[in-house]
């Protein structure tokens, strides 16, 4: 008899002690997603009522389409905007991919001459602060025509050009591939590049996903050098840059609601691809960290 | 790890080099004495077409851009230019350009470096051919020796392409901006229309001065308004991010992929989206302030962005929302491996929770995520972002040079020195300044680290 109401009244602890886990987790799910409610709830102001500046209420008294069909009205370079930053990302995705799958196998698998003071090297590079160099930069791609018209090829060419240094994750992937499927696939007369190819970028699926999502999602958020690349062409903005200013020089009272919009636009794809791919992006930034 | 004396080996590897270079001349047929001068003339007479041809394309490209392109700039770059760009009769007539002078002498400068190594490639592979050929074996066929680039020497095939890219892009904009930091380059020493040059170690004076347009006080208040922020950018996202982590494993809990997912979206919407949004939120006429003031908990608006410390703490806290789900990622993948029956067996000998979150949980956190919370670390120092598009560095004081605001870190100041102030010279400085920061916080730590091992250990 006692035995059973001690073993109630523990389960009755545990339930208690769980309900409060969950209103913790319902309170962080609330502030978590707070802002993207307010996000899109303004992007759904009715401009021609409510004006699009900020206001003190969440929920808009006239639900419109009003900042949507701005967008896409023409009179901004939105579409074009957009389309720049897909082209941009799209790109990136492929090249840094190919970078990065290239310098990890070379620097996992073979053993040249100057490899680890080549590791070394790159490793103190990255102390540098990215925006120190970011005049240069400019003015190198300006030699090549790379700025304001040329701006997009010339942010694809500065992102792939630097991209080998960011090996970590994908090279410590690489290196719990066990090197005996490597010697035997030798052995058995395959070359370097075979095993490259055949062997070890299919077994490395997650390590691929996880390094083209990331490639893929960067350049979204680029404003510092996307702007000043792009510097007073408009046509060749990428999304963040243009709707920074919507925000920050133009007049936001009127455009904070479009910026909404607009940025509800950008966000809807960038995270449905991020959801859908979530699972190796966990096993990528896992490995990641462990390794460092 | 190898223990050796750095500089004494430099210097005997030197020695070793030169000697075998001596060696290959004196003892080498005409064959090898000549490509001493015509880099490849040996390969290509003994045969080897296809890399002789290599070095000797390299040789002639070498001296075209040398006498074409280089030595122009390379001649300059003592002074960085003498012919001021005047107006005669309403033409512009340009002078001598200090920033294209720098940059294409470095570019020069680098190029000779690697010719030499070329060169020293030349002579090895004459001095290796030579030696096949005494001991009577047969050289490679060109056919074989190209194939090697996808077998044995696939890595050169694979690395090409990147070094070429971060050398261009990243190693010679940096010596070119470490070079800035030494040079009176700024706004009113902008090329094409004026010249710029050398000044020693003024700019790092300045930075250290005290005085009143010293750079001195601004220097250390930033300074440490960075390291305060990463520090508590770092940890706290650490260990709240390790509590909603356990939080969401504990067993019990239902629904957990559900709950990851939400606290995940913050990664997934693009920063500029989601960050701007929330500053916006607690602007003086926001979303926050309305609200209160309409229920009348406030009169006036809480100025969030306005007040100093307000703003440091909003950061902090808004931070906390970014960087938290990271962290419960890594920890939830983490937290499985540790075994069970580590805790079973705390359970047995009567260890409450708290204790055993202090003596197995955290100290294994601790031990595998030593190097992700040093890049964590470093990657807030200079986390630009979050700073950026929260507060924009504001707000701003008067008592701080160089237009820094109170929530500047030093990568921010060093933005809005480039864009705003076009002050080049002290941006340079001040990147100097941050690459230093961010080596001492590095290699004081790194050797510290429990689970720094030997890299092959993992495989």
């Amino acid at each position: 008899m006692s035995d059973t109401t001690k073993f109630e009244s523990l389960s009755k602890k545990k339930r208690r002690e769980n309900t409060i886990c969950y209103i913790i987790l319902v309170l962080i799910s609330i502030i978590w997603l707070f802002p993207f409610f307010g996000l899109v709830m303004q992007s759904f102001r009715s401009y021609d009522t409510e004006f699009g500046g900020m206001v003190g209420y969440l929920i808009p008294k006239h639900f419109s389409l009003d900042n949507y069909k701005f967008l896409f009205s023409g009179e901004t370079n939105y579409l074009r905007w957009y389309l720049n930053t897909v082209i941009i990302a799209l790109a990136n995705a492929v090249l840094q991919t190919a970078i990065i799958l290239a310098v990890s196998y070379s620097l996992s698998r073979m053993r040249f001459k100057g490899r680890e003071l080549l590791m070394r090297f790159w490793l103190v590079l990255g102390m540098f602060p990215g925006f120190l160099t970011m005049i240069c930069m400019y003015f190198l791609l300006k030699q090549f025509g790379l700025t304001q018209a040329g701006a997009v090829p010339g942010l694809i060419l500065t992102y792939a050009a630097s991209s080998g240094m960011g090996y970590y994750v994908c090279k410590g992937y690489f290196d719990t591939i066990p090197k005996a499927l490597d010697e035997a696939a030798r052995i058995d007369g395959a070359t370097r590049a075979q095993v490259f190819y055949i062997m070890t970028i299919p077994l490395s699926k997650p390590i691929v996903i996880y390094t083209a999502l990331t490639a893929f999602m960067a350049p979204w958020c680029d404003y510092i050098f996307a702007s000043y690349v792009a510097f007073g062409h408009d046509k060749s903005y990428n999304v963040a840059v243009a709707m920074q200013r919507w925000v920050f020089t133009n007049d936001y009272q009127g455009y904070f609601t479009r910026f909404c919009a607009g940025g509800v636009l950008v966000a809807i794809p960038v995270m449905l691809l991020f959801m859908a791919l979530q699972k190796y992006y966990v096993e990528g930034v896992t490995g990641g960290a462990v390794k460092g | 790890m190898k223990k050796k004396k750095p500089v004494a080996g430099a210097f005997s590897a030197l020695g070793k080099d030169l000697r075998e270079i001596g060696t290959t001349f004196v003892k080498g047929d005409w064959k090898t004495k000549i490509s001493f001068l015509i880099m490849g003339f040996g390969p290509i007479l003994r045969g080897q077409i296809v890399k002789g041809l290599a070095f000797l394309a390299a040789e002639i490209l070498f001296f075209v851009y040398l006498f074409g392109f280089g030595l122009q700039y390379l001649s300059k770059i003592n002074t960085l230019g003498t012919v001021e760009t005047q107006k005669i009769h309403r033409h512009t007539v340009y002078g001598d350009n200090s920033f294209l002078i720098l940059l294409f002498g470095i570019l020069t400068i680098v190029i000779i470096a690697a010719i030499i190594l070329v060169w020293r490639m030349n002579v090895r592979e004459n001095f290796v051919e030579e030696k096949k050929l005494r001991e009577g074996k047969t050289l490679p066929s060109n056919k074989k020796a190209l194939a090697s680039l996808l077998d044995e020497n696939f890595d050169k095939t694979l690395m090409a392409l990147p070094m070429l890219g971060v050398f261009v892009f990243t190693v010679l904009p940096i010596i070119f901006m470490v070079c800035v930091a030494f040079t009176n380059y700024d706004a009113t020493h902008q090329s094409p229309t004026n010249l710029f040059t050398w000044v020693g170690l003024d700019n790092f004076k300045n930075l250290f001065s005290f005085g009143s347009n010293g750079f001195g006080k601004t220097f250390g208040t930033v300074l440490s308004w960075t390291l305060v922020w990463a520090f508590f950018a770092t940890f706290i996202d650490y260990f709240v991010g390790l509590a909603v982590a356990m939080l969401i494993n504990k067993k019990g809990i239902r629904f957990k992929k559900v709950w990851r997912t939400i606290l995940v979206v913050t990664i997934a919407v693009p920063q500029f989206v989601s960050l701007l949004y929330v500053s916006k939120m607690f602007d003086n006429d926001g979303i926050v302030n309305g609200f209160l003031m309409r229920i009348g908990l406030i009169d006036s608006y809480i100025p969030f962005w306005q007040d100093p410390l307000l703003a440091k703490v909003m950061i902090i806290l808004i931070n906390i929302w970014i960087g938290i789900p990271y962290m419960m990622l890594i920890a939830t993948g983490l937290l499985m491996n540790i075994p069970e029956d580590l805790y079973e067996s705390a359970k047995i000998d009567g260890a409450n929770p708290g204790q055993m979150f202090r003596h197995i949980t955290l100290p294994y956190m601790l031990f595998v995520t030593g190097p992700f919370l040093l890049t964590q670390f470093t990657g807030n120092l200079n986390n630009f972002n979050v700073i950026y598009l929260l507060s924009g560095g504001g707000p701003q004081s008067l008592k701080l040079t160089g237009n820094a605001g109170h929530t500047d870190l030093l990568v921010t100041w060093l933005y809005k020195m480039t864009v705003n102030d076009t002050d080049y010279k002290m941006a340079a400085v001040i990147g100097i300044m941050v690459f230093i920061v961010v080596a001492v916080v590095t290699l004081s730590v790194y050797n510290l680290l429990p689970s720094v091992k030997d890299e092959e250990g993992f495989q």
